[in-house]
């Protein structure tokens, strides 16, 4: 049974319900209190997403210093529930206009209660596009500029839209200047061993994309992805340019792209939502570009001391430049005194995350930094286990560079009206899990 | 952009509800719509503002959708209480619901199925009828859910009104979302029917399947869904189908991926091509690995699903165990997912880079998982033979880490690693017998035990070992005590020189006269008369080859492994739990007559201690070498010292919290209660000349230990203090230990108030209370002590006839567990009803069956956990049948030995 929920609320840190609603009745009005006592109270919060407590399961995600818990009674799909609450967050987000946090919902509490019965009915989940629900669901808190005259002839045709085949784009869309913007954005996941070698690493991109455009536009999109490309020159029947092509291990699409397509023929298409959605997601895990090597040595000398040398390279191209690296070196929890030496950046201890955080605003290509330190540590009697070495982790951002080497060959908007599009592509890598090994 | 209704919030001096009166009938349309709003606030905080309804009602005639919208919203909470009132609602309703605006019919049509009062169902169909064959699509995808919320509430109303088959020719309808609606309206209902209603047929599935590319993302979950049950006819459909879900894969929502990796491994069952299953398989592995850079709760999901899917097909992900590493930052319950996961994908090939990680989350800060590290090597030793020999190396590496915890681990999974593969690395035993002295977890005592038994031929000073067990035998728990019991015979069988020989006497001696624990003494007295009779049968019988044990890592059982991939990604996959074992609402074809009471049974039912938790379905790795099936016992905090030995030094236990506020600091006045006599705990002869006896009692609702001191010693006993050891229950002092200088010759009683649930074991619930007391002149003292549930059953745990009967009905019967009390009897049936009034057991009917009479009683436990209980038997006869029923089962064994203690 595909069922989502049967109630769901909102809770406050201190566990106080901010708003809730109940979608069927096989559960308790109260059976929060459940959740309050059996799992806020105790050390289970944060043990397991998904707890049964009596003849109830809950399910619980904490977004800033809201948890948001949906409540069940029957064998409900889970997955759904979950993505369920991720994508009314980002709808109410949308609404507010970015923070969604306690304020923000008692701000809106009205707003949140109509979208809450909108997008879902009897516990399954309806339209939750933003883009089509802010056509008939407004408040004053938000004015679309096309519905500030809620004229009775629009309504209608909203309720077309929403059960449409293109149930994510509004009719009658109208832009001076036909616009796009793609930005992809990749983080870069590496595990590393302290000898160096690359135990995990992945690359997990998403293509962005702000559309302003008129009408009912056809995307094609075009990336220097063998499969596809391989599959271009075979319908072209003419052999592939040579140049760097990528493989992709995986790609998920924005439900407007057309998956049957892409199957059979390998490219991506689609009619856009208008504004900002998230195109595509990709990972790649061959041949995967990593921008820094660290190379890290710690001694520890004697039971109160421990020497730290980290030696950072980036192995971009000498042009570009990453910006707000940012490394960080466990230490042990009884340090007392630290002395630094860097070649570029700044050190210091953090002592409420116990690392060395070592920043460097600006790091060009092809250059390498180091920092060494001597680590001073309060001699403790009772030394119950030894220092378990965290991983050293590291941020930073590249622009212009993508660690999986993908680029958009192309864009293509057809629309009927025959106007011309400017696009606009920008590149940045991003470090996700960057970690290696000490 | 934000708004501001946090104002609505804010409560005014007067009295609210009178002023909120004032302002709905106010004219003014915006002072209205602001009263209704704070009326909603207030809902949502929790108030009562269930007597504004009328005045509420009276605001639903408006033209404003949105005031339209908060009056629906307050109805749908308040008109259950008000059924009478809500009546006034209906005429609205049936207007909203041919308004020319789709939205306003749609809308009375939604709200109107959610508002569960007869008067207001009665006036729903027609509208219904109405919508499910409105021009506009997004009425009729409304009206299908609403035939839904209908059949919940009134199922003959549905059928009678054909209802049902309108639905159906949703199904064909040309708009998708309508379609999904109908599909997921039919598949709940003939979820809760017994009747064929919604029957795929190939014809459907035909158009569902076309539909599947126009619906929403939730659309297609639901068609998914609904079309996982479909069996295709042969292996050329199977494969027609799973081309045409397999572009699902590529979706960006986690549920419609899910989903359709379910349809396709159902499929695939009936394909019989090896390339086509094999093609499958490589399709279906990435979009599952890309679920795991998702939100952790939806890793989570993925994780428990993808459990299964390995399960049943290994080679999907064979080659993807890197992705199952863990990252330093990933949550505990990640964690622990990918770790079970990475044990499943362990193989020949990959075994050195698994065994690498496992070693650096053996290094990590937190315990459980530390744990389970160094248990997912031993499973794998235990699964991959030719790895075997590099599973212990590392094994090996992480014991002279010293960790404490991790050494202990390690020695059980060593022991099973020992089982399963005998006589080939007894060569580690040397090392292994270095940290004896560390070892203090009764499970991993047991296991070097048990090592120790097993190998005592090889093994030159096993009588030294075992003898340093023995002098604190009477101390260990259970499973340590088994283990001693049969090492000892083992030893004696190998080497029946002088030594074991009085080793072995000691050791009956102890598990036979001194044991008050059945499993421990039967056994003991079997070996005694093996041993006595027949030495050759005894080594027959004791030093018998045991059976291997086999890895037990794929350990769903098959038949229950395709029902649960048969649910992915519901709750049933992500429990590993078929769903009537946590869903309680069963199937019926009939409305339910007491569906209100019904729900709020459910409400009353959830239990303090979990039914079970989700963690549960995660196995231990591997039989324990334990003969006979003996209790885990929590771990112990300080290994006991033996009565009989000097006095050594007071260990951590106590002189821990002796700094600490809640210490025991004596004070002078002596408390002397008088009662009966007390059970003797701690014997002159133990306790060198003290002599302790206690009692827990309950007074007054509130738990004491009552506890008297008697002085036969020379000298004055004084500044005594006592601390408990964590216990099923979690019982600890609440204050001080009074109890003045203690003469020679001069006894002191004392009341001790105690808490519950501060210090709570692990481990299933047991009755062991483990007790240690000090003075200033003598060592710290040592005396087991029994918990007895009775003693938590609280003053106000009678029930009614009428609710008793509902709490039992709500409970599923698997939270019933049935005892035969052997030594109980019932004297007389007023006595003893009496009598266990007294200890907060209530009596609420009893009837006569077959000579035996049936009482049902009541009882609130710890935590006000409601107690059903039904005792069956004859008057003056031993033996009662005694069951319980509680939505906390785990209590059960506690219950029965309370029961046994009170019908004594």
């Amino acid at each position: 049974m595909p069922v989502a929920a049967s109630a769901i609320y909102f809770l406050n840190l201190r566990g106080d319900v901010l708003i809730n609603r109940l979608y069927r009745d096989d559960v308790g009005g109260n059976m929060v209190d459940a959740f309050r006592m059996h799992i806020m109270q105790t050390k289970e919060l944060g043990t397991c997403p998904v707890r049964q407590i009596g003849g109830c399961s809950f399910f619980y995600m904490r977004i800033s210093n809201v948890y948001i818990v949906i409540v069940v009674s029957s064998n409900a799909n889970v997955a759904c529930a979950f993505k369920f609450v991720v994508e009314a967050v980002a709808l109410f987000k949308s609404y507010f206009g970015g923070a969604f946090d306690e304020d923000a919902i008692r701000n809106n509490f009205v707003l949140i209660y109509e979208l809450l019965d909108e997008i879902m009915d009897f516990g399954y989940p309806q339209n939750l596009s933003p883009e089509i629900l802010k056509l008939y669901i407004t408040q004053e808190g938000v004015r679309s500029p096309f519905s500030s005259k809620t004229s009775d002839k629009a309504v209608p045709n909203a309720t077309l839209q929403v059960t449409g085949a293109v149930g994510w784009r509004r009719e009658g869309l109208a832009y001076k200047k036909n616009e796009v913007f793609l930005d992809i954005v990749e983080s870069v996941n590496l595990l590393m061993s302290s000898k160096g070698s690359v135990l995990r690493c992945d690359v997990t991109g998403k293509i962005l994309m702000k559309c302003f455009l008129s009408g009912m536009p056809d995307l094609k999109l075009g990336l220097n992805d063998k499969i596809g490309l391989e599959k271009e020159s075979q319908l072209k029947s003419r052999p592939m340019k040579s140049g760097k092509t990528i493989e992709l291990d995986d790609v998920t699409f924005h439900q407007c792209v057309n998956l049957t397509r892409f199957n059979s023929e390998k490219t991506v298409s689609f009619v856009p939502p208008d504004g900002e959605f998230e195109l595509m997601k990709y990972r790649i895990t061959e041949g995967v570009n990593l921008p820094f090597r660290v190379l890290p040595t710690i001694k520890e000398l004697g039971r109160t001391r421990l020497e730290v040398n980290v030696k950072v390279k980036s192995v971009f191209g000498a042009k570009m430049f990453a910006l707000g690296v940012v490394v960080k070196v466990p230490v042990p929890k009884q340090t007392a005194k630290t002395s630094f030496q860097v070649t570029s950046g700044r050190a210091k201890y953090n002592a409420s995350i116990d690392c060395l955080v070592w920043k460097i605003r600006k790091f060009p290509g092809q250059t390498e930094a180091t920092m060494s330190a001597e680590v001073e540590l309060i001699s403790t009697m009772a030394e119950k286990k030894p220092w378990t070495r965290p991983p050293i982790q590291m941020e930073f951002q590249v622009p212009m560079f993508t660690a999986s080497g993908l680029r958009v060959r192309f864009l293509k908007v057809w629309e009927k009206s025959g106007y011309n599009t400017v696009e606009w592509v920008r590149y940045i890598t991003k470090a996700g899990s960057y970690e290696i090994r000490c | 952009m934000s708004g501001h209704d946090s104002k609505y919030f804010s409560t005014t001096k007067k009295g609210e509800i009178p002023e909120l009166k004032e302002e709905l009938n106010s004219q003014y349309k915006d002072k209205k719509k602001d009263a209704v709003k704070k009326v909603i606030a207030a809902m949502t905080v929790g108030k009562d503002v269930s007597s504004l309804f009328t005045d509420v009602v009276n605001c639903m005639q408006t033209e404003n959708l949105e005031l339209k919208k908060l009056v629906y919203l307050y109805l749908i909470n308040y008109a259950k209480s008000q059924p009478d009132l809500a009546i006034l609602a209906v005429n609205t309703f049936v207007k909203d619901s041919q308004d020319p605006n789709p939205l306003i019919r749609a809308l009375a049509v939604r709200t109107m199925g959610c508002i569960r009062v007869d008067k207001i169902t009665e006036y729903l169909c027609d509208p219904l009828q109405r919508c499910l064959k409105d021009d506009d699509p997004y009425v009729r995808k409304t009206a299908a859910i609403c035939v839904a919320k209908l059949y919940d509430i009134n199922a003959e109303l549905v059928e009678d009104r054909g209802f049902l088959d309108t639905l159906k020719d949703l199904i064909s309808d040309n708009n998708p979302m309508v379609v999904a609606n109908a599909v997921a309206a039919l598949a709940e209902i003939q979820e809760t029917s017994t009747r064929p209603i919604f029957e795929i047929t190939s014809h459907t599935l035909t158009k569902l399947l076309t539909a599947l590319n126009e619906c929403t993302e939730w659309g297609q979950v639901f068609i998914l869904d609904a079309l996982s049950r479909y069996k295709a006819a042969d292996a050329r459909e199977a494969e027609n189908i799973v081309e045409r879900v397999t572009p699902r894969l590529q979706h960006a929502n986690c549920a419609v991926v899910l989903s359709a990796v379910k349809m396709i491994l159902q499929q695939m069952e009936l394909i019989t091509s090896t390339d086509v299953v094999r093609n499958l398989c490589k399709k279906m592995a990435p979009p599952l690995v890309t679920l795991l850079s998702a939100e952790p709760e939806i890793q989570y999901v993925a994780l428990r699903n993808i459990n299964l899917i390995v399960q049943k097909r290994p080679t999907i992900l064979a080659h993807e165990i890197k992705v199952f590493f863990c990252k330093y930052n990933d949550p505990i319950y990640v964690k622990m997912e990918k770790l079970e996961i990475m044990i499943k994908l362990a193989s020949d090939r990959n075994i050195d880079q698994v065994l690498l990680e496992f070693k650096e989350y053996a290094t990590e800060v937190d315990v459980d998982f530390v744990r389970k590290a160094v248990r997912a090597i031993g499973r794998c030793a235990i699964k991959l033979e030719r790895a075997a020999e590099r599973c212990i190396s590392v094994l090996l590496e992480l014991i002279k880490i010293k960790v404490n915890y991790v050494v202990q681990e390690a020695i059980i999974v060593i022991k099973d690693i020992f089982r399963r593969y005998p006589n080939t690395y007894e060569s580690i035993i040397a090392t292994l017998c270095e940290s004896l002295d560390t070892l203090d977890e009764p499970e991993a005592k047991a296991s070097m035990i048990w090592i120790i038994g097993e190998y005592a031929e090889r093994i030159d000073n096993a009588d030294e070992l075992l003898e340093s067990f023995l002098e604190s035998f009477p101390e260990e728990p259970a499973m340590v005590q088994l283990q001693l019991l049969t090492a000892t015979v083992k030893l004696f069988l190998k080497k029946p020189t002088e030594g074991p020989q009085q080793m072995i006497q000691v050791v009956l001696n102890n598990a036979t006269v001194e044991t008050d624990n059945p499993d421990l003494r039967d056994r003991a007295y079997i070996y005694w008369r093996l041993l006595s009779t027949d030495p050759e049968a005894a080594k027959d019988v004791v030093l018998a080859e045991k059976p291997v044990i086999g890895d037990d890592s794929n350990s769903i059982e098959s038949s229950l492994l395709d029902e649960l991939l048969a649910n992915i990604p519901t709750l049933s996959s992500v429990y590993h739990k078929p769903p009537e074992a946590f869903v309680s609402r069963a199937k019926s074809t009939s409305a339910r007559p007491d569906d209100e009471e019904y729900t709020d049974a459910i409400e009353t039912s959830y239990s303090e201690w979990p039914s079970s938790s989700v963690d549960s379905a995660a196995v231990t790795s591997t039989s324990s070498p334990v003969a006979h099936s003996v209790a885990k016992q929590p771990g112990q905090v300080a290994a006991a010292p033996a009565p009989t030995s000097p006095p050594a030094p007071v260990p951590d236990l106590l002189g821990d919290l002796i700094g600490l506020d809640n210490a025991l600091i004596p004070v002078d006045q002596p408390a002397a209660p008088s009662g009966p006599p007390l059970p003797i705990l701690l014997p002159t002869s133990t306790g060198q000349g003290l002599q302790i006896s206690a009692q827990l009692v309950r007074r007054d609702g509130q738990i004491f230990y009552s506890l008297l001191f008697e002085n036969s010693s020379q000298m004055v006993l004084d500044g005594f203090m006592i601390q408990f050891n964590k216990n099923t229950l979690g019982l600890a002092a609440a204050g001080q230990l009074q109890v003045a200088p203690l003469q020679p010759g001069a006894s002191a009683r004392t009341l001790l108030p105690m808490v519950a649930f501060q210090n709570v074991s692990a481990g299933p619930p047991n009755t062991l209370l483990q007790v240690a007391v000090k003075n200033n002149q003598q060592p710290v003292w040592y005396f087991n002590d029994k918990l007895s549930l009775h003693i938590f059953f609280s003053e106000d745990g009678r029930m009614e006839r009428a609710n008793f009967l509902e709490t039992w009905k709500s409970l599923p019967d698997s939270n019933e567990v049935t005892k035969d009390l052997p030594g109980a009897i019932i004297h007389n049936m007023d006595a003893t009803v009496e009598h266990l009034a007294e200890a907060n057991v209530f009596f609420v009917a009893k009837r006569r069956n077959a000579n035996k009479e049936i009482l049902y009683m009541s009882a609130k436990g710890p935590r006000g956990v409601p107690l059903l209980i039904e005792l069956t038997g004859s008057v003056g006869v031993p033996g009662v049948n005694c069951a319980v029923k509680t939505p906390s089962p785990e209590v059960a064994p506690l219950f029965f030995e309370a029961m046994d203690t009170l019908l004594k």
